[in-house]
C-alpha cells in the first residue's frame, strides 16, 4: 500500500487558540480504499484536526495536500468542494427538511432557477440505493427517520458531492449493534469503491474490525502510524495514555496502610442501564470505599456517574441507596440522600459562571436548605475562607467572578461546593484533568482522607496511576461494559489496561 | 480607586441620568426647582419621580424575569386589566368612597395580577414554551381581557382614596413614591436576604448546572412571573387612581417594551444571570427623564421614540460580544468567517 | 401521499377556518356569500402581505417587531412626499419599497454580525420608524391625489356580481411569489434549513449570512408594500397607523401553523391565518352584540392552542 500516493496528506499542523495548544506539529495521511482510524484521548486533538480538515477552523502552520497538491481550506463549502466531507457525531443536517433536500440542499438540480423536486427526489432515491443499499421515501422529512438512518443520509450527501475522503466523527455511538453493522458494511462497500475513510471512535472493537491503520495523537501531538494489524489493542492503549510497556511499574498505593475491611454498602445498582449510554450494570459501592471507575473515554464511565446522581433516568435496572432504601430520581432525590456529583463538564454542568466563588461554594448547601433559610452573609464568608484555605483556592478573594479562575481552581471550588453538603457518596468524574501535578496531589490526598472519615467515592479519571493510588477496588469499563473489578491487592497497571484494551 | 468607580454598575446609568438632568438644567434654570404649595413639594425632579412610579415598579418585575433568562411581554396587560378591574369594583359600588371597597379593589386586582403570573409562569416552566412566546399570548388576549371588563368604556371613579393612591400625598412627597419605595424594598429583601436573589442568578446563568446543584428552576421561574405580574398589577392600579379612570385600550401600552430598555440601560443582561435592581430604577428614571426632557423642549413627545431606538441599539451593542470584538479587532482581517459563525451559533 | 405530521398544524388552521366560516354561515343570514369572502381578503390584504414576510422570518427562526411601525412610516412618507411636497406616485411608490427593503437589510445585518437577539433589534426598528413618522408630522395627512384615490376605489368585477379591489391583486401576488420562491428557490430552501439548524447551515456551506439579510429584508419591503396598501386603504398617512400590528401578524403566522422555532411554515397557512382572524371579526360584526374585543381574546386562545399544540407534536418528534 505504500507504493500508492496518499489522497490527503497533512503536515506539520499547528494550531493554538488563545491559551492553549491544541495541535502541534501533527501530521495525517490517507490513502484511497482504506478505513483510517484516528486515535486519542480526550485532548488528544482528534477533533480540532477534523475542524481543521473542514474548513472551520484555520491552521497557524503546515500545509495540506489533496492528490498531491498544496490546498487551502477555507470554510465549510471549500472543504465539501475539495472533496472532503464529514459526518459528524450530532448529525448535522436540518430535521425539518426532506431526506432528498438535506443530500442536495445548496445544490438541487434547478431549472431556469426554479427547483426540479422531481428529479431531486430521483436521484436522492437512486443514490441512496445505488451506494448504501438503502430504500426509503426520501419525501419524508429527516426527522422521521431514526439517527442510523439519518447518519446514511449524511454519507448520502457527502457521497453526492463526490467526496474523496469521507470523515466519520464518533458515528457508532448512539447506533445499536445491527445498526452498526449496517454501517460497517456500507463502509466497506465504499472502501472497495475507493474511497478514502477516516474513522472516529472510541470503541476499540470497532476500530479493529474496520480499521487498515491507525494514526495515534496525545495531548496534541502526533505519536505514531501504525498498521491496525500489526498493533496490539494493549500497545495501542499504552500509545494513547501515554506510557511505555517497560516504564509500568507498581506504585505504592496511597490508601494502603488504613483500609480494614470496607464498611457496609452505601449503594448498590442491579441491572443498572441506558440505552446509548451504558449497558445493565451491577456495582457495589461501600461506606468509606473509593471504588475507581476505568475504561477508556466514552467507555460509559460518565454516563454510569450520571446514572448513580439522577442527571440522567436509567431506563432498565434499579439504584438503591441503603440508608433510605430508596431509588435516586433526579438530582435534588441524589443530593437529599446524601450523594454527590462533580462533573467532568465544569463549564456546562459545574460552574454559574456568573457567581463569585463565594456563592458558587454554598450554592449546593443553600439549594438543599431551600429559600427562607439563608445562609448568612458571615456564615457565607467564614465557609469560604475555610474551604479556599483547605483547598487552596486562588486568587484568595471569595468575591472573584469563579468564570475568570483556572480550571483547577474551579475545580476545587465545585469540590468545596460538594464537601460542603456533607456527602455521603461523592462522584468525582475526572476531577484532575487540567490541574496542575501539585493541586492534583492535594485532591488525591483529600480523597483518601475524606474515605477515611467514612465517605464512600466514586473515582472516574483517564489517569490509570490515578486511579490505582486512590482507589480500594476499581471496576473497569470497555465500550459500555463491566469487564472487570479488581479488589486491592489484584491492581496492576498492566492488567488493568489489558481489561480496558480488550481481545 | 477611579477605575473601580467607572467599574461599578451603577456608573454609567447614573452618568446618563447626571448627564441629562445636567441637560435640563442648563436649557431650563429652574429645573431643579422645588416649590412648596400647600404643604406639597412640587416641581420637574417630583413629577419625574411621580410619573415615573409604574414604569420603576414593572421594571423591577421585569429585571428578576430577565434574570432567569426569561422575558415578560404581558406586564402591560396585566396594567390594563388589574387598572380595569379595580376601578370597575371601585365604580359599582353604592359608595365609592368606602374603605372596604377600596380594600377589596386593590386586593382583588392584585390577586389577578397574580394569577395572570402564575399563567405565564406555568407556561414557561412547566409547559417549557419559551417565555417570549408564552407571554405572547398574555400580550395579545390580555389587552381584550381588559376591553372586556371595562366594555370598551373607560370606567371613571370619584373616589377620593382610591385617587390617594396614585394623586395624593404623604409626608409632602407623592404617594405613589413610597409604594415604588416599599416594592423596591421588598424585592431587595426577597432577593439579597434570602437566598432567592442566588436562585435567580444561578438558574439564569446556568440552568444545566442549576439542576445538577439542586435548584428547583420550575419553582424559581414560577415565582418570578407572580412578582412580575404583581408589580405589573400595582402600577395598573397606581396609573387609574392617578387619573381616577381605567382605559382597557390604552393604560400600560409599551410598558412592556419600556420596561425592558429600562432593565437593558440598568446593566442586566437579557441573556440572564446578575441582576441590579438599582440599575433598573436609574433605567427607568433615565426613560422618564427623557420624556419629560423631550417634551419641555418643545419636540413632540413621540420622537422621543427615535432617541429610544437608539439607546437600545448602543446598549445591545455594547452588550453584544461580537461587536465589542469587531470593534476591537478592526485591524485584523477577518479570514474565517465560518470559524466565528460556529463558534458564536454553538454556544 | 402520506399524511405528514408536519402538515398537522395547517389542516387544523383549515379546517378551523372552514367551521367558522359555516358556523357564520348557518346563524346569520347574508353571510354565506362570496362578496363576503373576498371582503376578507380586501380588508386584509396589507396584513397578508405583512404576514407573509414575516412567515419567512419566523421559519428562518427569527422575528420582526417592526413591521407595524414601517407600514406607518410608509404612509407617512407617501403622503408627505405625493401630498406636501407634490411627488409623483411613480417615484414615491418605488422610493418607499427601497426604504422599507435597506430597512429590513440593516436590521437583518446588524442581528447576523453582530449575533443579537432578532428580538431587541427590531424593536429598536419598531421604535425607530414610529419615530420618524412623527418627525414628518404629528397629524394626520389626507391624500386626494388621483392615482391613490382611484387605486382605492377601483373595484375590479368578478363573475357573479362580486369584486375585488387593487390591494388583494397585489396580495394574491406576493402570495404566489412567496410561495414559489419559499419552495422553488434555494434561497427559499436555504431559509428553512437556517431554521431547522442553523449550524448544520454554516458547516452544509449554505450562505447563511446572506439568506439572514435578505430575508430581513425581504420582510421589510413587504412591511412598506403593506404600507402602500394601507395608504389605498385608508387615503392618509398617520403615526399611529397599524399600532399593535406586529402582534396580528405573529398571531396570523403562527396560527397558519409555522413554528415559532422556526424550520417549519407554509405561506399558503399564514393566509388562512389571516382569515380566520377576519372571520372572526366579521362574525363579531354579524353578531352586533359582541364587542370588538373578543377578537384579541379569541386570537390569544387560538394563539396558546397553536402553541401547546407545537409543543406537544415537537415533544413526539423527539421521542
Amino acid at each position: 500500500m505504500s507504493n500508492r500516493k496518499p489522497v490527503l496528506e497533512m503536515k506539520g499542523i499547528t494550531k493554538s487558540f488563545p491559551g492553549v495548544k491544541a495541535l502541534t506539529d501533527v501530521r495525517f495521511r490517507l490513502f484511497p480504499g482504506e478505513v483510517h482510524a484516528l486515535m486519542g484521548e480526550n485532548g488528544a486533538g482528534k477533533s480540532t484536526l477534523i475542524k481543521v480538515l473542514t474548513g472551520v477552523y484555520s491552521i497557524d502552520s503546515g500545509t495540506i495536500s489533496l492528490d498531491g497538491r498544496e490546498v487551502a481550506i477555507s470554510g465549510p463549502l471549500e472543504a465539501q468542494k475539495a472533496g472532503i466531507s464529514t459526518v459528524y457525531q450530532e448529525v448535522n443536517l436540518c430535521p425539518n427538511l426532506t431526506v432528498a433536500e438535506n443530500i442536495y440542499i445548496g445544490r438541487e438540480p434547478r431549472r431556469l432557477g426554479r427547483i426540479i423536486w422531481k428529479q431531486m427526489n430521483k436521484d436522492a432515491e437512486a443514490l441512496l440505493k445505488e451506494r448504501l443499499n438503502l430504500q426509503i421515501d426520501v419525501t419524508l422529512p429527516l426527522s422521521h427517520y431514526p439517527v442510523a438512518i439519518q447518519q446514511l443520509v449524511a454519507i448520502a450527501r457527502a457521497l453526492s458531492i463526490s467526496a474523496k475522503v469521507l470523515i466519520l466523527d464518533e458515528p457508532t455511538s448512539s447506533l445499536d449493534r445491527n445498526e452498526v453493522q449496517q454501517l460497517f458494511s456500507i463502509m466497506r462497500k465504499l472502501k472497495s469503491e475507493g474511497l478514502a475513510i477516516l474513522f472516529v471512535t472510541h470503541f476499540l472493537d470497532q476500530v479493529y474490525e474496520m480499521s487498515d491503520r491507525l494514526t495515534v495523537l496525545r495531548s496534541g501531538e502526533y505519536i505514531g502510524e501504525y498498521m491496525a494489524a500489526e498493533l496490539p489493542r494493549f500497545e495501542l492503549v499504552l500509545k494513547m495514555i501515554g506510557k511505555e510497556l517497560n516504564l509500568l511499574e507498581e506504585l505504592p498505593a496511597l490508601s494502603e496502610e488504613t483500609k480494614e475491611a470496607s464498611g457496609s454498602v452505601m449503594i448498590s445498582s442491579e441491572g443498572l442501564g441506558r440505552k446509548g449510554a451504558i449497558e445493565p450494570l451491577d456495582l457495589q459501592i461501600r461506606k468509606g470505599e473509593v471504588l475507581g471507575l476505568a475504561g477508556l473515554l466514552g467507555s460509559g464511565r460518565t454516563e454510569t456517574a450520571r446514572l448513580f446522581f439522577g442527571a440522567d433516568r436509567a431506563d432498565k435496572g434499579r439504584l438503591v441507596v441503603a440508608d433510605t432504601g430508596q431509588g435516586v430520581s433526579s438530582p435534588r432525590s441524589a443530593i437529599s440522600q446524601g450523594i454527590a456529583f462533580c462533573s467532568e463538564n465544569r463549564k456546562s454542568e459545574g460552574i454559574i459562571d456568573d457567581l463569585t466563588i463565594r456563592e458558587n461554594i454554598i450554592l449546593a448547601l443553600q439549594a438543599s436548605r431551600g429559600w427562607f433559610r439563608p445562609i448568612s452573609r458571615r456564615r457565607q464568608d467564614e465557609i469560604a475562607d475555610e474551604y479556599m484555605r483547605l483547598l487552596n483556592i486562588n486568587p484568595k478573594n471569595p468575591e472573584h467572578i469563579i468564570k475568570n479562575l483556572s480550571g483547577g481552581n474551579q475545580q476545587k471550588v465545585l469540590l468545596a461546593r460538594w464537601l460542603l453538603t456533607q456527602p455521603k457518596l461523592l462522584i468525582l468524574d475526572e476531577p484532575t484533568r487540567g490541574i496542575d501535578i501539585g493541586a492534583k496531589a492535594e485532591i488525591q490526598k483529600l480523597v483518601l482522607s475524606l474515605s477515611r472519615q467514612g465517605m464512600a467515592v466514586l473515582f472516574i479519571s483517564s489517569e490509570i496511576e490515578e486511579v490505582i493510588r486512590v482507589s480500594d477496588r476499581i471496576a473497569v469499563l470497555r465500550d459500555r461494559v463491566k469487564v472487570k473489578e479488581l479488589g486491592r491487592e489484584q491492581m496492576n497497571q498492566h492488567d488493568i489496561m489489558q481489561a480496558m484494551a480488550g481481545g | 480607586m477611579a477605575n473601580k468607580l467607572i467599574k461599578h454598575h451603577l456608573f454609567w446609568p447614573l452618568s446618563v441620568l447626571a448627564a441629562l438632568l445636567l441637560f435640563n438644567l442648563l436649557y431650563s434654570p429652574d429645573f431643579f426647582r422645588i416649590v412648596v404649595r400647600d404643604g406639597n413639594l412640587y416641581g420637574s425632579l417630583i413629577d419625574i419621580l411621580n410619573f415615573g412610579a409604574p414604569l420603576i415598579l414593572v421594571s423591577i418585575g421585569m429585571t428578576l424575569v430577565i434574570a432567569t433568562k426569561g422575558i415578560d411581554l404581558s406586564v402591560g396587560s396585566v396594567v390594563a386589566i388589574s387598572g380595569a378591574v379595580a376601578c370597575l369594583i371601585v365604580s359599582q359600588a353604592s359608595d365609592q368612597s368606602a374603605m372596604g371597597v377600596i380594600w377589596t379593589a386593590i386586593a382583588s386586582s392584585l390577586l389577578l395580577a397574580v394569577l395572570l403570573g402564575v399563567w405565564n409562569g406555568v407556561l414557561v416552566s412547566a409547559a417549557r414554551i419559551q417565555p417570549i412566546i408564552a407571554t405572547l399570548i398574555l400580550m395579545v388576549a390580555g389587552r381584550g381581557i381588559a376591553q372586556l371588563i371595562t366594555s370598551g368604556q373607560i370606567i371613571t371613579v370619584s373616589s377620593a382614596p382610591y385617587q390617594f393612591i396614585g394623586a395624593g400625598s404623604f409626608l409632602s412627597l407623592p404617594f405613589s413614591i413610597f409604594i415604588v419605595g416599599a416594592v423596591l424594598l421588598i424585592a431587595a429583601l426577597l432577593a439579597r436576604k434570602t437566598a432567592l436573589g442566588l436562585f435567580i442568578e444561578s438558574v439564569g446563568s446556568n440552568p444545566r448546572a442549576s439542576r445538577l446543584a439542586g435548584l428547583r428552576s420550575g419553582t424559581v421561574i414560577l415565582s418570578v412571573y407572580m412578582f412580575c405580574s404583581l408589580c405589573a398589577g400595582i402600577a395598573g392600579i397606581i396609573l387609574s387612581s392617578n387619573v381616577s379612570s381605567a382605559d382597557g385600550n390604552n393604560a400600560g401600552l409599551w410598558y412592556e417594551l419600556d420596561a425592558i430598555l429600562a432593565v437593558v440601560i440598568g446593566g442586566t443582561s437579557l441573556n440572564g444571570g446578575r441582576f441590579y435592581l438599582m440599575g433598573t430604577v436609574v433605567g427607568a428614571l433615565i426613560i422618564q427623564t427623557l420624556t419629560t426632557t423631550i417634551y419641555m423642549i418643545g419636540v413632540p413627545p413621540e420622537i422621543t421614540l427615535v432617541v429610544k431606538a437608539f439607546v437600545v441599539l448602543a446598549v445591545c451593542l455594547i452588550q453584544s460580544e461580537a461587536f465589542r470584538k469587531s470593534i476591537m479587532h478592526r485591524w485584523k482581517k477577518r479570514k474565517y468567517p465560518a470559524e466565528q459563525e460556529v463558534a458564536t451559533h454553538a454556544s | 401521499m402520506l399524511l405528514n405530521r408536519k402538515y398537522i398544524p395547517v389542516l387544523v388552521t383549515f379546517g378551523l377556518f372552514l367551521a367558522m366560516f359555516a358556523a357564520g354561515s348557518f346563524r346569520y343570514t347574508g353571510f354565506f356569500s362570496s362578496q363576503v369572502l373576498l371582503n376578507l381578503f380586501i380588508d386584509n390584504a396589507f396584513l397578508i402581505i405583512t404576514a407573509v414576510g414575516m412567515t419567512f422570518v419566523i421559519v428562518s427562526g427569527g422575528i420582526d417587531l417592526s413591521v407595524g411601525s414601517v407600514i406607518a412610516l410608509t404612509t407617512m412618507v407617501s403622503a408627505a412626499l405625493v401630498q406636501q411636497q407634490g411627488w409623483p406616485p411613480s417615484v414615491v411608490i418605488p422610493l418607499v419599497l427601497i426604504m422599507g427593503a435597506v430597512f429590513g437589510s440593516i436590521m437583518g445585518a446588524i442581528i447576523h454580525y453582530f449575533n443579537i437577539q432578532p428580538f431587541i433589534v427590531t424593536l429598536a426598528g419598531m421604535f425607530l420608524a414610529r419615530g420618524l413618522c412623527y418627525v414628518i408630522s404629528i397629524n394626520t395627512i389626507t391624500i386626494d391625489n388621483a392615482f391613490y384615490t382611484s387605486a382605492a376605489q377601483t373595484k375590479i368585477s368578478l363573475p357573479g356580481g362580486s369584486y375585488i379591489s387593487v390591494s388583494v391583486v397585489i396580495a394574491l401576488a406576493v402570495v404566489l411569489f412567496a410561495i414559489y420562491m419559499a419552495h422553488y428557490t434555494r434561497t427559499g430552501r436555504n431559509v428553512y434549513a437556517i431554521g431547522g439548524s442553523e449550524q448544520s447551515a454554516v458547516l452544509m456551506g449554505l450562505p447563511v449570512a446572506r439568506t439572514k439579510i435578505l430575508v430581513y429584508t425581504f420582510s421589510g419591503f413587504c412591511s412598506a408594500l403593506a404600507g402602500v396598501v394601507f395608504t389605498f386603504y385608508m387615503l392618509s398617512g398617520y403615526g399611529l397607523h397599524a399600532v399593535g400590528l406586529e402582534l396580528d401578524t405573529i398571531a396570523a403566522v403562527v396560527i397558519g401553523g409555522t413554528l415559532l422555532t422556526g424550520g417549519v411554515g407554509y405561506i399558503a397557512g399564514t393566509v388562512i391565518g389571516v382569515l380566520i382572524q377576519g372571520v372572526i371579526q366579521t362574525i363579531i360584526s354579524f353578531e352586533g352584540t359582541l364587542s370588538s374585543w373578543w377578537t384579541k381574546i379569541v386570537i390569544g386562545l387560538l394563539l396558546f392552542v397553536f402553541i401547546l399544540l407545537q409543543r406537544v407534536l415537537s415533544e413526539r418528534r423527539l421521542t
